[in-house]
Order: C-alpha cells, then structure tokens, then sequence
C-alpha cells in the first residue's frame, strides 16, 4: 500500500486517495510512525458511505514537509485490531471512531467516551456515567472536580486518585461543551454561517480556527491568495499568539498567588486585544478572517499604531517576566512541577508548545509553512525540561518572537486587493485539509465534497484533542495543590476538544 | 522591594476612571442603527448567518445578532453599527432595533424586581456558568475584574461557590451535557437571585440555534432578568448593564 502526499492547504479528488484492507491499513501507518519521530497523525476519522465506514488517515511528515493520507473501508459493527496499542497517540482517535459509529477493538487500552456527542452509536452511555477508572484501596482516596470550576472557566471534570497530598492518577472527563459544530457545518450552507461557526470552534483561537478554515475553503474553490490576504492571517496569528499568552501568564501568576504579576500582565493583555478592536471592531478578532477576501485593510496609519503599542508593551513585559524569573517564591512553583519527557510527548501525539517544552519540535509554521511564514526563516522555541517553567518561558520567549515577526511584516505593507464578489462553489469529490499553529499548536481542518460540491464531512481538530492527555499525565506525583498552575500553563480548550 | 515599587511605578494609572462614560477605541461594532432606506428586505435579511434580521418592516435582534457585520457592509446605506456599547435590557422584546431607532437600549423598570435593589445595590456576587460558551465571553468577563476595568470598585464580583453567589451568569447555548451541571448550580444558590444572560449564545443559541446537541429548557422556563448580547459580550457592555440592573446610578 501507498499514501498519496499532499501539502498543507491542497485540494485533491477524493477517489485518488489510495484504499486497502484494514490490516494492511494498520500495519503501513503504524509502520510510518513507529520509529519516526517526525511524523505523526494529525487527523484519523471515519464518515458513513453506504453501508460501510470509510477511515481516512493523515499523518504530517515534518521533514518532507507533506501530508500523508491513505484509507480503509470497514464494516459498522466490525471489531478491529487497534493502532492505539502500537502507537498510543491514537487511542483518542479511536475512541471517537468508537463513540460515532460502534465500532470495536480488542486491544484498546481503554475504549471510553469521548464527547458524549449527540449522534453517538450507544446512546445509553450518558456523561452523568462515565465510567471513571478508580483505585478500590483503603489508603487511597479521590477528589473529583467539576464540571462547574472555581472561576470563570469552561466545564470539565477532572477525577484524582490521591495518596494523601499527592496525585497518583488524574483521569480528565470531557464532552460538557458538545455543541455539535462539525454536524452544522454540513447543515449551515451559507458560507457567512459557516465562518461564524469557525469563529465559535475556540473563542480563544478565532484567528487559528477562522484561518484552518478559510484556507482549506480558498483551497477547495481554488482560489488564489493574495498577499494581502497572506500578511494579514499571518500578522493577526502572531498578535493572538501574544495576546493569549500574556493573558495566560497573568493567570499562572494567578495561580502561585503573585498578584503584582497578574495585574501588570492582565493589563499588558488589553492594548493588543484593543487593537483588534481598532483594526475588525472586535477584541477577539471575530470578524477579521473571511474566506475569499480581507474584510479590515491593514492601513499605515493601523502599523504606527500597532508599533507605538508594541513599543510600549515590550519594556513592561520584559521587566515583569524578569521579576517573576527572580523570585524564588516563583521559581520554587514552576521548577519540577507537572513535567514530561521527551518519550511521554512522543507517545502521546502532543502538538504545539506543549510539545516544545521538551525539544519535541511541532511547530507548523516551521514544518508546513503558509501565509508568509516561509519568509520569517522561523526557529520554534524549544525548551528541554517539560515543566511548568519550561511553559512559562516558551510563551515569554514566542511573545517577544512574534513582536519581532510582527515589526518585520509592517515593514512592507501590502496593497488592498478588495472584496470579492465571485460566488464560493466547492470542487465537487474533492478532499482538502488545512493546517495551521495556533498559539496552543497545530489546528486541522478537512472536508470533503460529494460530486454535487456540497460538503459531505467536515472534521476539526483542535491542538487539546492530543494535548489533554499530557496534562493528565504531567501531574502524577505532584501535589494536588500545583494542579491548578499545571492546569493553566498548558491552557487547553474544552469546547475545541468537545466541538 | 524597590524593583516592585519601580514595576508598580512603570504601569502608570490602568484603570478607566468613568466607567460609564467610558469611549471604545477604533471601529467597535455596537448599537446598529437601520435607515429607512428602501432596499429588498428579503436579500438582506438572506446575508445574516443567524436570522436575527426580521422583515417587513426591517429589524435587527440583537438577542441573535452575532455582530459580524455582514449586513452592514453589503448594505451600508440601511444599517449602521454604532460604538454604542449600553446593550442591555431586562425584556426580550426591548432587544429588537427597530427602523429609526437611535437611542440606547434601556431597562424596563416594571420588570426589575424590588428586591434586587434593595439587596444587591451594594454588592452583588456572581456565579458564571459556561454552557457550551465558547471561551470568548468568559475571557470577556475576566476582563471585567481586571485593573483596567476593575467592576469590583463597585462591589460587584464573580465567586467560586454558588452558595456564595446572588445569581448566575450564563455563557454559551446550553448543550445537552451541561443542562443538568447547570440547574444544579442554579439550584445551590440561595435566593433571591438573579439570572444573566451573555452574549448572544446564551441569549438565542446565537449559530448554533436549532443544534440536536442543545437543551434550553432552563432559558426557557426562568425568569430572565437581563439579557447582555455580544459575541463576545465587551466588559463595558456587562459592567454597565449590571449597573443598570442595580439602580446604580450613571
């Protein structure tokens, strides 16, 4: 068997997407990834044809630069060997294919729910039943959180198996924030709509979901990009990137109680989301990525602005970063605290930063570049101890990073190249998929089209779908009172996983 | 010791001394103004992703609308979004911008119960529950404590502990999965309390009205005593309609 290879943000005919027997299937994927760690899976899902369940599996080639997609046809109420007990970064994937359609494995290390999603194969299985793993021990005890959190926060239960102090096992309950978004993508057919949907995916990564979005649309009309288009997606990625991760500095400030740092980050947030306001109207940039055409020029007049507020904004953080590198009240919560090797990432399938905190390099920007990315000669942040500190300096060092990207891009503004007026038809049984690096890491998007261009399938993959699993991991042995500042250095999305 | 006072020192003042009178910068999309303008209503109303455009004559509910603007910018002429952030009103109906409206949405002050004034004027603790939100009004409503917009200058605050709240904050549409956490969470509270509503998910389903994975039964079958739309809700447009709501005066 074959794949056929693609780049990022390329459409193809779906029936040139090579097909063999599941065992053949499992065995050239698997064979792909076991042993190659600069592959790995950025998508796996099935979807109905007939009767049958079509897989289709996408692996990312970092070096070649490429994307790897073969599939399988399989029965509904087939039981299968799994990937996930020779790879285990597949085992959420599986759990999915598990939940939507009833298909079985024999070798699942644990076949759970995923979602609890509404079109779910077993409908007796109810998020008020999840069935928890748990310790039948007269020393041990557990502590369940959740849904509803302490603060203004999004719904999710996390289950500890504590001796004493210390966290044993944390098993993470999801599926509260299933609002079924891949469904009313098919079921929304105006493309205004649709864009809103992206923009809902993650509040906190509408340019990261908006951008997979529309590429993989401009890809799967054909269309061509324009610079403008390009400098604009590019730049407004590298801003969210800054603002969220100030943002969620501040909050890991929060969490160890050092409330000088809070503050003084809390506030540096607020000039980068007023600029999005000042350039699209809105302080999350809902609004600013459209398919097809670039609704907010980027004038002259918006990069002084945005490089006095730099100017401003980078004095401030960098001293605050410092302070909070000095103190050794700080220091002594972030050091050793909720840490992962290199082998642990790997396993696991962690994209993004989580990925980088321990020289585990995902980086999309760098792996499969777009929008103006190639043109930066960019160098992910890679840092080699996996701890809480590690994901506090990554998100310090990408801020400055992206300041420097952004003062770059404003040196040669592009000409507005206007708004369309062509109507958006999609290549009919064509395959497309979309990669881009959100501030959490690599975002995936894929549709594909039946033979009268209507969407058929529309799957997301938001970077927490992987990266949930390392934070459960991350904080074995640690004390339950360090939960909460692992929690929020990695900051991952409930309803990006749950959709 | 001297470099926090020299980091304390280097942020200068933060916060927005007139919350009320507050200006937005840049091109915020607020209150929509609609013209009398002839155009052909159904077009227009065909180019909004959520139906919150009503024809005949032309209305825009801001209890669906998502803000994006499309309508503006095809139809620039007929509608008009404003910076004007005071959205909030405490009746459904009153969410309904009607051709040639220009002033700002108000309470209805029939519907504000007595003792809402009476008890929480001078503080008021709320619980936020995001159901199915997507993340964007809740970072919103952080923003709302923060040193910049500070809401708690006036003694309004979010708590951990239902127990410890006056009401609720709602986000998000209600999924299916949350329904039960979130009548829970209504139910731990002691009463007298309030019911918020914020941003247009919560308010209407907002996109994703009509989705088999919702259960609005609990919008549907409380009393409401505000309804803060948004997509996101901005901190001025929570802070101000919580004022409103308490009697605080502008």
């Amino acid at each position: 068997m074959n794949s056929l290879t693609l780049n990022n943000h390329q459409t193809v005919p779906v029936a040139g997407i090579p097909e063999s027997d599941y065992k053949t299937f499992l065995d050239y994927n698997t064979g792909l990834i076991i042993d190659h760690p600069e592959r790995h899976c950025v998508l796996y899902f099935g979807y109905r044809t007939n009767d049958k369940i079509r897989l289709i599996i996408c692996i990312a080639d970092d070096n070649e630069h490429n994307i790897l997609v073969s599939a399988t046809v399989v029965a509904e109420d087939s039981v299968l060997d799994s990937f996930s007990a020779k790879v285990l970064a597949f085992e959420k994937f599986e759990r999915e294919i598990h939940e939507n359609f009833g298909i079985k494995y024999t070798d699942h290390p644990w076949l759970k729910p995923v979602r609890y999603s509404y079109s779910r194969a077993d409908k007796t299985e109810t998020i008020s039943n999840y069935p928890f793993y748990s310790v039948d021990s007269e020393e041990l005890h557990e502590v369940g959180v959740g849904p509803v959190h302490a603060g203004i926060i999004e719904p999710g239960h996390f289950r500890f198996v504590c001796n004493g102090e210390q966290i044993l096992h944390l098993e993470i309950q999801l599926g509260y924030q299933h609002r079924g978004v891949e469904k009313l993508f098919l079921e929304k057919k105006k493309l205004i709509q649709r864009t809103i949907l992206a923009e809902s995916i993650a509040g906190d990564s509408v340019i990261g979901h908006t951008s997979a979005f529309a590429f993989l649309l401009e890809s799967m009309v054909g269309l061509p990009l324009s610079s403008e288009l390009l400098f604009c997606r590019t730049l407004a990625q590298e801003l969210e990137r800054i603002a969220i991760h100030t943002g969620d500095l501040s909050a890991i400030c929060t969490d160890i109680a050092y409330q000088l740092g809070s503050s003084v980050l809390g506030r540096l947030r607020t000039p980068i989301i007023n600029f999005f306001q000042e350039w699209c109207g809105n302080r999350l940039a809902k609004g600013l990525i459209r398919a097809g055409y670039n609704p907010y020029p980027f004038t002259r007049a918006l990069a002084d602005r945005l490089t006095t507020i730099l100017d401003a904004f980078e004095p401030d953080f960098k001293e605050i970063n410092d302070e909070i590198s000095r103190l050794p009240s700080s220091l002594s919560r972030f050091e050793r605290t909720g840490m992962l090797n290199y082998e642990q990432l790997l396993n696991i399938g962690t994209v993004g930063m989580s990925a980088r905190m321990n020289t585990l390099v995902r980086d999309i920007r760098i792996s499969h570049p777009y929008g103006l990315y190639s043109e930066f000669n960019h160098e992910p942040v890679i840092k080699h101890h996996g701890d809480v500190y590690s994901r506090v300096q990554i998100r310090k060092q990408e801020v400055l990073q992206s300041i420097a990207y952004i003062r770059q891009l404003m040196a040669d503004l592009p000409e507005s190249a206007g708004s369309p007026q062509k109507p958006f038809v999609l290549l009919p049984d064509s395959f497309g998929i979309s990669l881009t690096e959100g501030w959490r890491g690599e975002i995936c998007h894929a549709c594909i089209t039946d033979h009268s261009g209507e969407m058929q399938i529309y799957k997301i993959k938001d970077p927490s779908f992987h990266n949930w699993l390392a934070l459960a991991l991350a904080v074995r042995n640690n004390e339950i009172s360090d939960f909460p500042v692992s929690n929020k250095s990695f900051d991952l999305s409930y309803c990006g996983h749950d959709l | 010791m001297l470099q926090t006072l020299k980091i304390l020192y280097h942020q200068g003042k933060q916060y927005i001394p007139d919350l009320r009178a507050a200006k937005v910068p840049g091109i915020f999309l607020g209150r929509p103004e609609i013209s009398l303008e002839k155009v052909d209503e159904t077009r227009l109303a065909d180019v909004c992703p959520t139906n919150a455009i009503l024809t005949g004559p032309v209305r825009i509910d801001l209890g669906k609308c998502t803000f994006c603007a499309e309508c503006s910018r095809l139809f620039p002429k007929k509608i008009k979004f404003t910076t004007d952030y005071r959205l909030t009103t405490n009746e459904r109906s009153r969410l309904i911008i009607h051709e040639g409206d220009t002033t700002a949405l108000i309470l209805n002050p029939d519907l504000v119960r007595k003792e809402i004034r009476k008890l929480f004027s001078g503080s008021l603790k709320l619980r936020q529950v995001s159901a199915a939100g997507d993340n964007s009004t809740e970072l919103e409503l952080n923003a709302a404590g923060n040193v910049n917009f500070d809401m708690g200058r006036y003694g309004i605050e979010f708590v951990a502990s239902p127990r410890h709240a006056d009401g609720i904050v709602i986000t998000g549409p209600v999924s299916e999965n949350m329904a039960e956490p979130l009548q829970i969470t209504y139910d731990a509270i002691p009463s007298p309390k309030i019911i918020i509503l914020a941003g247009c998910d919560a308010i209407s389903g907002g996109i994703f009205e009509g989705s088999p994975a919702l259960n609005r039964k609990f919008i549907e079958e409380n009393h409401i005593d505000l309804y803060i739309p948004g997509n996101p809700v901005h901190p001025l447009t929570f802070i101000n309609g919580v004022l409103d709501l308490l009697g605080i005066a502008p």
